[in-house]
């Protein structure tokens, strides 16, 4: 910024070079108190994993939750961190990024905190695109509060609020945030520490609101809410790992596929001889109609149905749009340039004055 | 016939026409002309609640009153007396504010069938015909027709043409008032600089004002209304919300940080939002959040970068905020919540005034989350409190609320404004970096005023977390031991009483420091009360008058001034709340004076209230 303030003074001696970092450095002296067995733990891990690697300095980076189990993740972090109130992550996270926005900003936050008490942030930050990477934690539950449903649980799920099962529909958090505009949104599940971890990188190096959706288990409340998508057996006929520029192909041989007919994709053999490689739909992150519809792949599998969409994990969509703190930042600038660094007596002054005698 | 020519102390005007006629344009016009011409002055704009009621209906009558005198003048007026109304509508709306005696100026035009219906008068019913206003000095002018007859030789829209008459109206009152035509002339023409004929239309329309009072023979009198001694210095005219957003300008420059001000647009606050936004080459960052809760979580966000973090709002908006306000409580970060009140409760009237929200402030929030109040009393005060505002939450790393109100915001006085070196220093440090030190960095240490330091990220080795759940002294992590959680209570109580050691002594505004009757008020009350005082001592009575900028925690000698009186009154525009934290205190009899009409005090009013009230409400403060 232009305008030479105290906070550019402070941080003007710091230096330019990031340290070699290891995992270990990330992780504070604080004692991690999730229950034993929490999908928590390896999200934890595979965070600090990566922090390492993107190239940040440690003070450069700053941890931001609401409230929930997943919140108290910034604790853990010895970065700089705030846990904050119930929801509201996402308009902290903007006003400091906005106000800082070399620094590297993250949102840890549930279903419960982004979805429900702070959905109306959570779109926000979307449509605006501040710069900042936010990880939601999905276990379709509340667990802090001992086990009512949250608004990601599947209708009919039987919980402490629910005992005769749920009737709200739920939220498809990848569907919305693209109905929001979001410019990055991709799933990962806390059972696969590879390929979280580089989701992880991805969502760092994304320019503008990257929305990471992380399937975790609550072994206490929900034990196995996804466990088709995560268990070893059923994960390959359940799960489809996206690449960009690769045809859809899944399955523990590789032999199924995904085609569109139309705009209808279908679920496809490549055993059988009838359709191949070159038949199937190709990813491309960029393309938000493809997208949106794979977005949508997101029903329960009907029992018997063999072939039936799987569930996609990766980067569905991943498009460059100007950010928020940029404008903001890039408008603060532009007008100490044209109209120069506002005078403050000729502000006091006013447009018109008298002089008593 | 000859013109007499009278001098006046002190007069008031109130403009009032339908909300498309311009009032509050002509009304601000006029009074810039009058404080170039040296008066004391204060101003006072009523719109209607709706954006664009039915043209001709009481509903959307806009007015604006303006007191100005050669002498000190605190109130907008009780009374005016000259009411200028451009229909029949405006002139139902106001009569009842308009003295015995006093002068109407109608705009005949709109008091014909159709707005006389719209104004729901009675069939045949017509308050300029049927003798219902004897008892005032009625001028009556057709207003649009001479605007028309003005204009006649442009080739303006008959719209656009209409649009004139408020000029015309200006002019004549200009003229009444023996005031140059200069000031508005050259407002019109920058203006409409990108359009000269609107320009010309509106300065022709407001000449042939003049000249219609200098050649029309319904007049008999002009009035002269001399210079007002006011203090010599060079002076502007400055509304509330101005002045709130120049201190907050101010105090950025001070402090040299950015102010980060998170909004959401509510009446009557939205305007410092407008303010502010136009102001980015002053290291003004404003965002229109998505909602209040966003509004002041942001604010937060950027306080915890090392930003002057700044909310604004009216009551229902902070009721919004109260989470987050006690979230800054407990995280210990600066943070400036305005609260341009209105009167409530839940939406209730918001283009009308009230002092509603001073125990909200205080006490609402969920558990032990104690802050600072400030309220300014006049449109000027704004800035000295919105500028004290901020070095309090700066200097003391605390919310701040500052409490002004709708009459406050929208009225206007002249302003002996300072010079940016006239203005204190903010002193505020940032934790420093730390290179592999053996001691760990503590966010809760604190300072000998119980301050905790300023660390903000992108300083190296003092990486921390903080946070809403209770924490730990010193070292800030989380804990849930019973005596720390006490303890830590305390902390965040004495932190703000502390505050009494950092703030000036109260005073008394007018009066004695001992005596028989005390008047405390707060807010916007100031020059009602002020006034009021004034008269009261001149009738006789041993009465003095303090005024808090202060309201939590109070001044240090606050207890002694109250007993040193044998009664103490406490006017406030709601139903007793200060009156309750001072009872609370000091444990004094002290009687409230309430009145609950989204409007402020008239002096007169206030007069009789102090004068019944001490006869039956306030028992002796004094107990030997």
């Amino acid at each position: 910024m232009s305008l030479n303030t105290k906070i550019d003074k402070h941080l003007s001696n710091g230096s330019n070079k990031t340290p070699d970092y290891s995992g270990k450095d990330f992780s504070s002296d604080q004692d991690v108190r999730w229950c034993p067995g929490c999908g928590d733990y390896t999200i934890l891990k595979q965070v600090q994993n990566t922090m390492p690697d993107i190239g940040v300095k440690k003070e450069d980076i700053v941890f931001i939750s609401g409230i929930g189990c997943a919140a108290r993740f910034p604790y853990y972090m010895d970065t700089f961190g705030m846990h904050s109130i119930h929801g509201r992550a996402p308009a902290i996270a903007t006003g400091l990024k906005v106000s800082r926005p070399e620094l590297s900003v993250w949102i840890i936050t549930g279903d419960g905190d982004s979805l429900s008490i702070g959905a109306n942030h959570f779109v926000q930050l979307l449509r605006r695109n501040v710069n900042v990477n936010l990880l939601l934690f999905n276990n379709q539950i509340y667990g802090l509060t001992k086990g009512q449903y949250s608004p990601t649980a599947p209708e009919g799920s039987v919980t402490k609020s629910t005992p005769y099962g749920s009737i709200d529909h739920p939220f498809n958090p990848l569907s919305l945030s693209m109905g929001a505009d979001g410019t990055f949104v991709a799933r990962a599940m806390d059972r696969d520490p590879k390929h979280l971890n580089k989701m992880l990188m991805r969502t760092h190096q994304h320019q503008g609101t990257s929305m990471l959706e992380i399937y975790q288990n609550c072994i206490v409340f929900n034990d196995g809410a996804f466990e088709l998508f995560t268990d070893k057996k059923s994960r390959p006929r359940e799960a489809i790992y996206l690449e960009q520029g690769e045809p859809l192909i899944f399955g523990k041989e590789n032999d199924r596929g995904v085609r569109l007919d139309g705009l209808k994709p279908e679920v496809v053999s490549l055993a059988d001889g009838k359709y191949s490689k070159d038949d199937l739909w190709v990813h491309d992150e960029q393309d938000s109609t493809k997208s949106y519809l794979l977005s949508r792949f997101f029903d329960a599998p009907e029992p018997g149905d063999d072939f039936h969409l799987p569930r996609p994990f990766g980067v569905l969509y991943a498009v460059d749009r100007p950010t928020y703190d940029d404008g903001v930042n890039n408008q603060v600038d532009h007008e100490v340039e044209r109209r120069g660094t506002g005078d403050l007596d000729k502000l006091l002054e006013g447009p018109e004055t008298w002089l008593v005698k | 016939m000859s013109i007499k020519d009278q001098i006046r102390d002190e007069v008031t005007i109130r403009f009032a026409g339908d909300s498309g006629d311009g009032m509050q344009l002509t009304g601000s016009l006029f009074t810039n002309t009058t404080a170039l011409e040296g008066n004391d002055l204060r101003t006072l704009p009523e719109f209607p609640a709706e954006i664009r009621a039915p043209a001709g209906t009481v509903p959307g009558v806009s007015s604006f009153q303006l007191h100005f005198g050669s002498k000190e003048i605190m109130t907008p007026g009780d009374v005016c007396d000259v009411l200028v109304v451009m229909n029949s509508a405006a002139l139902k709306a106001n009569l009842g504010l308009l003295q015995r005696g006093g002068t109407i100026i109608a705009n005949t035009a709109g008091f014909d069938k159709k707005n006389l219906n719209l104004a729901k008068y009675g069939e045949d019913e017509n308050p300029l015909e049927d003798g219902s206003l004897s008892d005032y000095n009625v001028i009556e002018v057709d207003i649009s027709k001479l605007t028309k007859e003005s204009l006649s030789n442009t080739s303006l829209s008959f719209k656009d043409v209409e649009r004139c008459k408020n000029m015309f109206v200006l002019g004549l009152l200009y003229w009444m008032y023996n005031r140059p035509l200069e000031s508005t002339i050259s407002f019109l023409e920058k203006k409409f600089s990108k359009k000269p004929e609107i320009a010309n239309a509106n300065i022709k329309a407001l000449k042939d004002g003049y000249n219609f009072g200098d050649n029309t023979e319904i007049f008999t009198t002009r009035y002269t209304v001399k210079e007002a001694p006011i203090a010599p210095g060079t002076y502007r005219n400055i509304t509330g919300t101005d002045a709130t957003v120049l201190g907050l300008v101010s105090a950025t420059r001070k402090s040299n940080l950015p102010l980060f001000f998170g909004s959401y647009p509510i009446t009557p606050a939205s305007d410092v939002l407008h303010g502010l936004s136009r102001l980015k080459n002053y290291g003004v960052y404003t965002f229109q959040a998505e909602d209040e809760i966003a509004a002041v979580s942001s604010a937060i966000g950027a306080s915890f970068g090392g930003s002057l973090g700044v909310t604004s709002s009216s009551g229902p908006g902070i009721a919004l905020k109260g989470e987050a306000i006690g979230l800054a409580v407990i995280l210990e970060l600066p943070l400036v919540v305005l609260n341009v009140q209105r009167a409530g409760p839940s939406t209730g009237m918001p283009t009308k005034t009230e002092q509603a929200d001073l125990l909200q402030a205080m006490y609402g929030r969920n558990g032990e989350s104690p802050a600072v109040i400030l309220a300014p009393h006049s449109p000027a005060d704004c800035f000295d409190t919105a500028f004290e505002a901020c070095r309090v939450a700066l200097e003391h790393m605390i919310p701040v609320f500052f409490m002004s109100d709708g009459y406050l915001a929208n009225g206007s006085e002249p302003w002996k404004f300072p010079k940016k070196k006239d203005l204190k220093d903010i002193k505020i440090t940032f934790e420093p970096s730390r290179n592999g030190e053996a001691k760990k960095y503590l966010p809760y240490v604190r300072d000998d005023r119980f301050v905790r330091s300023w660390a903000i990220p992108g300083t190296k080795g003092i990486e921390h977390r903080v946070g809403g759940l209770e924490k730990e002294d010193e070292t800030g992590d989380v804990s849930y031991d019973p005596d720390n959680h006490e303890k830590m209570v305390k902390l965040r109580q004495a932190k703000v009483d502390e505050i009494a050691n950092h703030i000036p002594l109260q005073v008394v505004d007018s009066g004695n420091e001992t005596g028989d009757v005390l008047v405390v008020g707060w807010g916007s009350t100031y020059g009602s009360i002020r006034t009021a005082a004034h008269e009261l001592r001149q009738e006789g009575m041993d009465i003095s008058h303090i005024h808090l900028r202060y309201l939590n925690p109070f001044p240090k000698n606050l207890g002694k001034l109250l007993n040193s009186f044998d009664k103490v009154l406490i006017p406030e525009i709601n139903n007793g709340q200060l009156v309750r934290l001072i009872r609370d205190k000091f444990m004094i009899p002290a009687a409230g004076i309430n009145k609950i009409k989204g409007r402020p005090f008239g002096v007169d009013e206030l007069k009789q209230e102090i004068n019944q009230a001490i006869v039956t409400k306030s028992n002796p403060v004094k107990t030997n």
